[in-house]
């Protein structure tokens, strides 16, 4: 198993810049519990990500999604495979996982304090991070203040402050309701747009995924591995309710039942 | 055209987070502090309303229950010569080096436990043992160790105290959501920098759980060390307590007791109660009022 560029951040020549790899993932295993009888929930999964690419991966319950992340995080180790990550990593979850005992701001900033920024730097980012998702005048306010959305963007300045390159997002918007949802595509798409960062979104709901990637991976369910790759050709700024989304994000439903389907034969 | 669409985008975002703002309603300062006074003004005039009516009832002669009155105005002359402030500052003195001492080590046993199994299977169930353990049980072997001095009282109030703060550390740390954890460790948190930003803000309600049942149990043990280790000269609340009932002074053993127990709950509300309440505030686990 191998991690590259973790930590160190080299020069960026042309040559990296015009055809980057982000995260390659090649073959990795994964196995909960012992060897022999543990549950087997990633099997040769392998993935390329270009850098600055939005990918979207959908899979039904038991397609190892968070394992998947973890692995790329680093946070958890494969039993087979490598991993290459270009860049620092940023993970967001279904619940913000805001810290409650800080501001809004302090929260940002924590992060960067981790990584040993000065107190003026860090106040001063976070700051603008929070203007950034349009969260100014509630540098100051608690947590528990907010709305699932706003926690949410909150936890999206957060991941931004780690000055990561590419961001893991596993099921971000999952708990929101349609309104505070569909903004926040837009939101996420914009800041992708304006970063330029790589994006691996992973999501139950098939329209939200064409809504935003440039490519959707359908996944299988136990052990997960990728099924089918789509392509999404469709001009942005994207919406939802567009008949093209609903017509590729058809396509993409009729290969995850098959899937579903597949393991009611199978028992 | 992308800019009309931004715009109403931002406008949209902006009037969902307003919405979402809940809205306060604040309760004037006077009657917010009424509302917190008049049913302990009224349970503390039935409780003297009922010692009146017995001690009327001439159930026990007035040399071994006086009445209110008796007692109060006892209190208020002992207050005025400066008696009471003395005796309770010595007490009080006590309880402050003791709590400090069992704060320390319930704290630095308490991280040992949560952080490692090896130490948890090893003491973890000896930690509860002490808790239920009653104080008064460590004094013979307190005043074997250290004779009749202050620092058998100090032994028995950390023996006391410091199970209660470590237990209500690690049932702190053990309740830490697994989420936060993943968070600060994306974020690059481990070794200190875990247990000081993600570990100890995460567990402190339960430590402040911790912090005041360990305080109970260290003002319960230095009372009863103060009456069987009697330091005559300290002249500390135990010792007026204990010269009171040779002396077979009811007032001045009512009087003392009820700046005992004044002591207790003030200690209890003013200081663990805030820290509480301010703490439930700041997580949003009070109502905002």
């Amino acid at each position: 198993m191998k991690r590259s560029g973790l930590k160190t951040s080299e020069p960026v020549d042309d040559l990296r810049l015009d055809d980057a790899t982000a995260v390659r993932v090649r073959g990795v295993s994964k196995i909960y519990g012992p060897d022999a009888t543990g549950v087997l929930a990633l099997d040769g999964m392998t993935l390329e990500v270009r850098r600055g690419e939005f990918v979207c991966l959908v899979g039904a319950s038991g397609c190892g999604k968070t394992t998947l992340l973890n692995v790329i995080a680093g946070l958890d180790a494969a039993q087979a495979g490598s991993v290459e990550v270009d860049g620092r990593v940023a993970l967001l979850f279904q619940d913000a996982a805001l810290f409650p005992w800080l501001r809004v701001e302090d929260n940002v900033a924590l992060a960067m304090r981790l990584r040993g920024v000065g107190a003026r730097e860090r106040t001063e980012r976070a700051r603008a991070l929070l203007e950034s998702v349009h969260l100014k005048g509630f540098e100051h306010a608690m947590p528990h203040e907010l709305s699932g959305g706003m926690r949410q963007r909150v936890a999206l300045a957060r991941a931004l402050a780690q000055d990561a390159d590419i961001l893991l997002m596993d099921e971000p918007f999952g708990a929101l309701d349609a309104i505070t949802r569909d903004l926040l595509h837009d939101e996420l798409e914009r800041v992708w747009q304006q970063t330029g960062v790589t994006i691996i979104f992973v999501t139950h709901n098939v329209r939200e995924a064409v809504r935003l990637g440039d490519r959707v991976a359908v996944l299988s369910s136990r052990p997960g591995k990728i099924l089918e790759r789509f392509e999404v050709p469709l001009d942005r700024p994207r919406r939802l309710e567009a008949p093209e989304v609903s017509e590729l994000a058809g396509a993409v439903t009729t290969r995850l039942r098959q899937e579903v389907r597949r393991h009611a034969a199978g028992r | 055209m992308q800019q009309d669409v931004d715009a109403q985008h931002d406008a949209e975002l902006a009037g969902l987070d307003q919405l979402d703002v809940p809205i306060r309603i604040s309760e004037p300062l006077g009657r917010r502090i009424w509302r917190s006074i008049w049913p302990k003004l009224t349970a503390v005039g039935l409780f003297l309303g009922t010692w009146q009516i017995v001690f009327l009832s001439g159930w026990k002669p007035p040399y071994v229950l006086p009445s209110p009155a008796a007692v109060l105005s006892e209190l208020w002359t002992d207050l005025v010569a400066g008696e009471i402030a003395s005796a309770a500052s010595v007490t009080l003195r006590r309880a402050v080096v003791g709590f400090t001492l069992a704060l320390i080590i319930g704290v630095l046993i308490g991280l040992a436990v949560s952080r490692n199994q090896l130490v948890r299977t090893a003491i973890g169930a000896a930690i509860t043992g002490l808790e239920t353990m009653p104080s008064i049980a460590w004094f013979p072997l307190a005043i074997l160790l250290f004779k009749i001095s202050e620092q058998a009282i100090l032994f028995v109030i950390v023996l006391g105290a410091a199970p209660a703060i470590a237990n209500g550390l690690i049932v702190g740390v053990d309740h830490i959501p697994r989420l936060w954890l993943r968070a600060g460790r994306s974020m690059g948190a481990s070794g200190f920098a875990m247990v000081r930003h993600v570990i100890l803000p995460a567990s402190l309600p339960s430590f402040l759980g911790g912090l005041k049942q360990g305080w109970a149990f260290a003002w319960r043990s230095l009372l009863a060390g103060e009456l069987l280790v009697v330091i005559s000269a300290s002249g500390s609340l135990g010792v007026r307590l204990d010269q009171a009932r040779q002396l077979a002074d009811a007032e001045q053993i009512l009087s003392t007791m009820l700046v005992i127990f004044m002591i207790g709950v003030l200690v209890d509300a003013l200081l663990f109660g805030r820290l509480e309440r301010a703490v439930r505030r700041r997580w949003g686990l009070l109502d905002t009022r």
